[in-house]
């Protein structure tokens, strides 16, 4: 990033994103995260996985990547999410849903997620400002799309720097599929 | 109001992170594992994206995009095994999940 770009941004177009926005999606996106965990309905846990999904979709817009924002829109929101609530719909929800919810050794779960927890919480705190430079950096809003799909494809005849595994992670998903197929076959 | 920084995202994803292992680790419906378990991959894909401005190049977004596809090929082949496994044993439960136990 040139620092005149930078200094252009800093000095007039200030982003319309206050932080009030943020902290509003932080908050849904956490909320709707514990209602995932917590419902005893899974379709109550898909739609607050949705509302999760959407407000990290916000949070993405905020960080200037409107590419991944819509990705994840169209293809979480919109695709892995109505894949689950056809699973849900077709396993037996209501015998599951009188059940007990939590498994035996939920304690032993949550003393894990704990020490994981303070683990992140004093990561953080120390390299609060050493590790997590706050640089004021602001990528370019508008050729977004374009740059990732140079570095995906590759520009002007050449490979990007990703294509290969661009390929590969096509081949992941043509693996994905065969696999789902062939799951769920009654007779192989 | 103090602005917004990557500590900020990366506090937000920490939490995300957190309780999709709570999730992961104590919950017995097999469907809410699994919901558990994109929620993981987007505290993750959310730090790639903070890191990405962070550093001011598109690095991250590529990543977060690769993580994405992951996610959705986890989810198609996870819901196909519950399916199989559901036609078996009539249970989602992933403590009653042992068949391959000895």
């Amino acid at each position: 990033m040139n620092p005149a770009m930078n200094s252009a941004l800093n000095s007039g177009m200030a982003p319309v994103a206050t932080p009030w926005f943020f902290y509003v999606l932080a908050a849904l996106a956490v909320a709707s995260g514990l209602a995932v965990i917590t419902r005893r309905n899974a379709v109550h846990s898909a739609l607050a996985l949705i509302v999760t999904l959407l407000s990290v979709a916000g949070l993405y817009l905020m960080l200037y990547a409107p590419f991944v924002a819509g990705v994840q829109i169209i293809v979480y929101a919109g695709g892995i999410m109505v894949l689950f609530l056809f699973v849900i719909m077709l396993v037996n929800i209501e015998r599951s849903s009188k059940e007990r919810q939590f498994n035996r050794m939920w304690p032993v779960g949550l003393a894990a997620a704990c020490a994981l927890m303070a683990l992140f919480v004093s990561a953080i705190a120390k390299g609060n400002k050493l590790l997590f430079p706050d640089r004021g950096i602001t990528l370019p809003e508008g050729s977004n799309t374009q740059e990732i799909a140079n570095m995906l494809y590759g520009e002007a005849g050449k490979m990007g720097q990703y294509t290969f595994a661009f390929e590969i992670a096509s081949l992941l998903l043509l693996v994905a599929i065969l696999g789902a197929v062939i799951m769920t076959k009654k007779k192989i | 109001m103090v602005p917004i920084t990557t500590l900020h995202y990366l506090v937000v994803a920490a939490a995300l992170f957190v309780l999709g292992v709570i999730g992961v680790l104590t919950r017995r419906n097999v469907v809410i594992v699994l919901m558990s378990i994109e929620l993981i991959l987007n505290a993750v894909n959310l730090n790639l994206v903070a890191f990405s401005r962070m550093w001011g190049n598109l690095h991250g977004q590529v990543f977060a995009i690769f993580v994405t596809v992951d996610a959705a090929a986890e989810a198609a082949v996870g819901l196909g095994i519950l399916i199989a496994f559901f036609r078996n044993k009539e249970t989602v439960n992933v403590d009653e999940i042992d068949l391959l136990k000895w």
